[in-house]
């Protein structure tokens, strides 16, 4: 299962969570675009690369500093996306 | 009764000050769901003003006297969502300097006034943008008008306050860590610690955890709206876990009603993560950082509200 925040809800048609399937947290993130274009759109880069403010979380712990996205997921795990509100210069 | 310690220090301090620092570690294995794990407290709430906070502010000062950029009656300015306020006006006013403090409006109304009764001016950025929008409007203030600014997201005095002290203190109390815990704003506990830590043993785990706001737009604290502190290493973290505000809630509950602990929400969300680690390990330590005492979220209802209302309450605000 894949947790849709707020912020991306509307390029998710409103749902709060999608099921998609694969094997890891990349195959996962590749269906999840497929299935809503709108929300590859602004995570990913125009080469298609994950964008580097985006964090995402598996079961709650950030998935960096796990293997990132090759980090083998399963049927009951959870995945949040949790996208850069603006850019990263502070 | 604690083995190892040095001499105790003289009984009469030059001045609160020097008083920072040596905290306690005191046992709540209670709080831990695995008999063979067990949980210390590092209890930074025994800080002269009530947080972690009091050692930096203090590295932050010492660092810019010795660098020969501070001299009496100079004026700090400094972004804060409050604890690194409240921290920096106290020295302020022992040394002798004036504090304007950057701040989110929507900080809790303690936070405001003990940084007024500690003689420091407030600025306010807009709730809405959070701390970043403090550390956004402090940098263009300080720019502007030649204030000095010691910029705890970007400054080394900041981890050193925390390998010099805080690691050092527990390797002494507490040489058998396996995992040390602790929430994650500017990174400076978190790296300071774990440099230290891992120098005493490599295989100790640094794991930080992080709020996770109902709503990200609020949740600002977090690293995930794009601005990473300086100061912030990635790798030297082993692990980092969100923690959701109502399992933080629950756990600063538990650790006033099981054990006496007095603490905010950020320890809360320690704990649970101390909690949720020791369920999986074998056996072992884990130290988890109380960072601040409760006192200045009484208004927020932590302890006596709905605990559906005081949830949204801090998606609203700023706690960590």
């Amino acid at each position: 299962m894949v947790k849709i925040p707020p912020v991306l809800r509307h390029a998710a048609g409103g749902t709060p969570t999608v099921q998609v399937g694969g094997a890891t947290i990349g195959e996962v993130l590749i269906a999840l675009c497929e299935a809503h274009p709108a929300i590859g759109a602004q995570i990913l880069t125009p080469e298609g690369e994950l964008h580097k403010f985006v964090n995402v979380y598996l079961n709650d712990e950030d998935a960096r500093l796990l293997q990132w996205v090759d980090t083998p997921v399963g049927d009951d795990d959870t995945l949040l996306i949790l996208p850069a509100m603006a850019g990263g210069r502070a | 009764m604690r083995t190892g310690l040095e001499a105790p220090p003289r009984a009469v301090s030059e001045d609160i000050v020097a008083t920072i620092g040596d905290t306690p570690l005191v046992d709540v294995s209670g709080l831990s769901p695995n008999p063979e794990v067990r949980i210390l407290a590092k209890m930074e709430c025994d800080n002269p003003t009530g947080s972690i906070k009091d050692r930096t502010a203090r590295s932050l000062i010492d660092d810019a006297e010795a660098r020969g950029v501070l001299h009496p009656g100079d004026t700090i300015m400094e972004p804060t969502s409050g604890n690194t306020g409240i921290s920096l006006a106290m020295i302020a006013r022992v040394r002798g300097y004036k504090l304007i403090a950057v701040m989110p409006d929507n900080v809790t109304e303690e936070r405001r006034s003990l940084l007024k009764i500690y003689g420091a001016e407030i600025v306010e950025s807009p709730g809405e943008t959070g701390s970043n929008g403090s550390v956004v409007m402090a940098q263009r203030l300080s720019h502007q008008e030649g204030i000095q600014m010691l910029f705890q997201y970007g400054n080394p005095a900041n981890p050193r306050a925390h390998y010099e002290g805080t690691a050092a203190e527990i390797i002494r109390d507490c040489p058998e860590i396996d995992v040390f815990v602790a929430g994650l704003g500017t990174g400076g506990t978190l790296m300071g610690c774990s440099q230290r830590l891992k120098e005493h043993r490599a295989d100790i785990q640094i794991i930080a955890c992080e709020p996770l706001q109902g709503d990200p737009v609020s949740g600002l604290r977090s690293l995930d709206d794009g601005f990473i502190p300086p100061i912030l290493d990635l790798s030297r973290l082993d692990r980092k876990l969100l923690v959701e505000n109502m399992d933080a809630i629950i756990m600063t509950r538990r650790l006033a009603s099981e054990h006496g602990i007095f603490a905010g929400v950020s320890s809360g969300a320690v704990m649970h993560t101390c909690s949720r680690v020791a369920a999986t390990m074998e056996r072992g330590t884990i130290v988890g950082i109380i960072c601040d005492s409760g006192w200045k979220y009484l208004s927020a209802g932590i302890w006596t509200g709905d605990l559906d209302v005081v949830e949204e309450t801090l998606d609203n605000g700023v706690f960590w």
